[in-house]
């Protein structure tokens, strides 16, 4: 029988197995960040355990970083402190770090890939749970708490149960205005937030074929929002094309190397999986989410069910929002593009595309925060800068920011945000914040109108703009 | 890591379902850098009021119910992987974390803090949860050799999976670092086979 491009990676991974019990999966790359890591070092220091491998190491701060003024000594003494130990700690066992202002610096899901430490066919961990984003070079990455992270520090593996396997197929076109992050959003919607539960997840068909890099890990990342620990698609010409001469990518002839290895991992044509969804892009529209978690979206012509059950009135009385109702046309007061979902520069260039020559809303307060340092410089260098400025948005400096508000950018009690970012739970934004989640399109657009509006309309109008998965 | 064998205790009923990682422990209490004191802030915001108020709606301020176990509903634990929210609800005081179905980052994180997830079926979730709700002095028997979860004055039993390693890290109090750094070796030499 034929193996599915996880069994591949997964099986050229494992040290040993335990009888009746878990595996050892060792891990190429370990990416780690101020949040999830200290513990960690700690509990080795405690019981005396060396670094085993911190060339394998890559660390960044990212989520608990001021995006404005970086320059500046950070004001809050528990970030300050929480920063100070992660420079100490990586000094400490010789681990790369980009810190705050350094070139490199970026959230850690899309710096990793920007400068090739993420390459087709490795296993990549962070105590992350959106690690999953570095699936899309077909790599198997997936969150760890930080038990594991010490494991990691200490022992270069993981002890783990294999997955189960699941396979995603959306085959067609996607209509004009139908980005990436529409296509995982309509996915959640449909399957639900723990049907990924216990599994690895595929995503196939030619949706995902002709998706750039960008969008393939707008698509991965969101793979935990249904419960899997992470989803992959194969490595093709694309995902090569994009690693090719980056910063960290092998060179020459032992790129070549690679890359013949690296188109032996697609599934095979005989490979099965343990479940399967097939959906069809045509049935894909722009969507926004209208409760307190990831799969409670519509597409943007429905309606707000009318589900009876306590948890589904719990979250829309958290949101405000009623039973059988529409979201176009109510007014919205913040938006933000960024998180490592949509801060690459792809999502800078949709939203850039269409603000041009139109006007932030007065009402709305607009965060755009990149992805990395690399991904702010290109905004300034392709005149992107220039366009946001003169329509009235904000461009900050790069982190997680608004995404989780562990920061300074909480978004105020009670007031929507239309965001780019990955998670609406209750509080996530800000304590009693309420988000609804959306492409960069959908956010751009919402902060011209100051509302929520049918940007399939609007875009019918504007027959010389093409919006599509590029 | 503490051991586990058995626990008779009340239980705590936590009716709501998905509850994410961000409810047990908000992202603004993730700046510390030990793993010390977060069950002050566990579900923060459902048990205090903006203003700081006590919420007394929340079951975990109400007097009636207590105890080291928490019957949750369905899909507890997704969301972010911060291990933080197993150390909140241990150090609030949870040994064990009932519920119908756990997320997997979750589920691993309290395993491996001693804190055991008990994966019961939905029809026996409800019935756990009516019979805490009538009489929240009902005693919950959780017996991790047996594998199994019943109400002490009922028959009401029911037997749950659990990995068998797992298990017998948390009878002992084993952790995976201790078996990993017992396998360096083998590691060492896999290294060497790696393209």
């Amino acid at each position: 029988m034929g193996k599915t491009l996880f069994d591949k990676v997964w099986d050229a991974h494992v040290v040993d197995s335990i009888q009746d019990g878990p595996q050892i999966l060792y891990i190429d790359k370990h990416l780690i960040h101020e949040v999830t890591s200290p513990q960690a070092f700690n509990e080795l220091e405690e019981r005396n355990i060396p670094v085993f491998r911190p060339e394998q190491i890559v660390a960044t701060a990212d989520h608990n970083t001021p995006t404005l003024n970086q320059h500046l000594p950070i004001k809050d003494e528990l970030s300050r402190k929480q920063l100070e130990q992660l420079s100490e700690n990586c000094d400490k066992n010789n681990i790369t770090l980009y810190e705050l202002g350094h070139k490199y610096n970026g959230i850690v899901h899309v710096m990793a890939p920007e400068l090739g430490i993420t390459q087709p066919g490795m296993t990549i961990v962070c105590g992350d749970s959106h690690t999953s984003t570095h699936g899309a070079f077909g790599t198997i990455a997936f969150g760890i708490g930080t038990s594991q992270v010490a494991q990691v520090f200490a022992s270069q593996c993981l002890l783990l149960t294999k997955p189960k396997s699941l396979r995603v197929t959306v085959n067609g076109k996607l209509r004009n205005g139908v980005l990436p992050k529409d296509v995982i959003l309509y996915i959640i919607s449909k399957i639900g937030t723990n049907s990924g539960t216990g599994y690895f997840c595929e995503y196939a068909g030619d949706v995902f074929e002709n998706m750039s890099m960008e969008g393939r890990m707008t698509v991965c990342n969101m793979s935990i929002e249904m419960g899997a620990r992470g989803g992959m698609i194969a490595p093709d010409d694309t995902t090569f094309d994009y690693v090719k001469d980056r910063e960290f990518a092998p060179k020459g002839e032992a790129f070549d190397k690679k890359v013949t290895y690296w188109k032996t991992l697609p599934t095979d044509a005989d490979a099965t999986f343990d479940k399967e969804y097939h959906f069809d892009a045509a049935d894909i529209e722009p969507m926004l989410t209208y409760g307190t978690n990831p799969g409670m979206g519509i597409k943007i012509s429905e309606f707000i069910p009318e589900t009876s059950d306590a948890s589904f009135e719990k979250a829309l009385d958290y949101m405000n929002f009623k039973k059988g109702e529409t979201l176009i046309g109510k007014p919205i007061n913040f938006v933000f593009i960024g998180s490592c979902t949509n801060s690459r520069i792809e999502d800078f260039r949709i939203a850039a595309n269409y603000i041009k020559g139109k006007q932030k809303a007065t009402n709305v307060t607009a965060w755009l925060v990149p992805g990395s340092k690399q991904v702010e410089a290109q905004i300034i260098e392709e005149g992107l800068k220039t366009i946001f400025d003169d329509a009235g948005f904000e461009l900050r400096q790069p982190g997680c920011s608004a995404c989780l508000a562990m920061n300074d950018d909480k978004i105020p009690q009670g007031e929507y945000c239309v965001s780019t970012s990955n998670r609406n739970f209750e509080g996530r934004q800000g304590q009693g914040a309420r988000t609804i989640l959306a492409s960069p399109l959908m956010a751009a657009a919402t902060a011209v109108e100051g509302k929520i509006i049918d940007i399939t309309k609007q875009l019918k109008k504007e027959v010389s703009h093409e919006y599509t998965s590029v | 890591m503490e051991k586990f064998k058995t626990l008779t205790a009340t239980a705590v009923p936590l009716d709501i379902e998905n509850v994410d990682t961000d409810q047990i422990i908000p992202a603004r209490f993730l700046k510390a850098t030990n793993r010390d004191g977060f069950g002050e802030n566990a579900f923060r915001d459902w048990r205090f009021q903006k203003d700081g108020t006590v919420n007394i709606d929340f079951v975990l301020n109400q007097p009636q119910y207590d105890g080291p176990i928490l019957v949750a509903g369905d899909n507890f634990g997704c969301g972010s992987s911060r291990e933080h929210a197993a150390w909140a609800l241990t150090d609030y005081g949870f040994k064990v974390i009932v519920s119908s179905f756990f997320a997997d980052i979750f589920k691993g994180n309290a395993l491996n803090n001693g804190l055991l997830p008990v994966q019961v079926s939905p029809e026996f979730l409800k019935v756990l949860m009516t019979t805490i709700k009538a009489n929240p002095k009902t005693k919950i028997t959780v017996d991790l050799v047996a594998q199994t979860i019943g109400i002490a004055s009922t028959n009401h039993v029911e037997s749950f999976e659990i990995d068998a390693y797992k298990k017998t890290c948390m009878i002992n109090g084993y952790d995976d670092i201790d078996y990993l750094l017992s396998k360096k070796d083998t590691i060492e030499q896999f290294e060497k086979t790696l393209i």
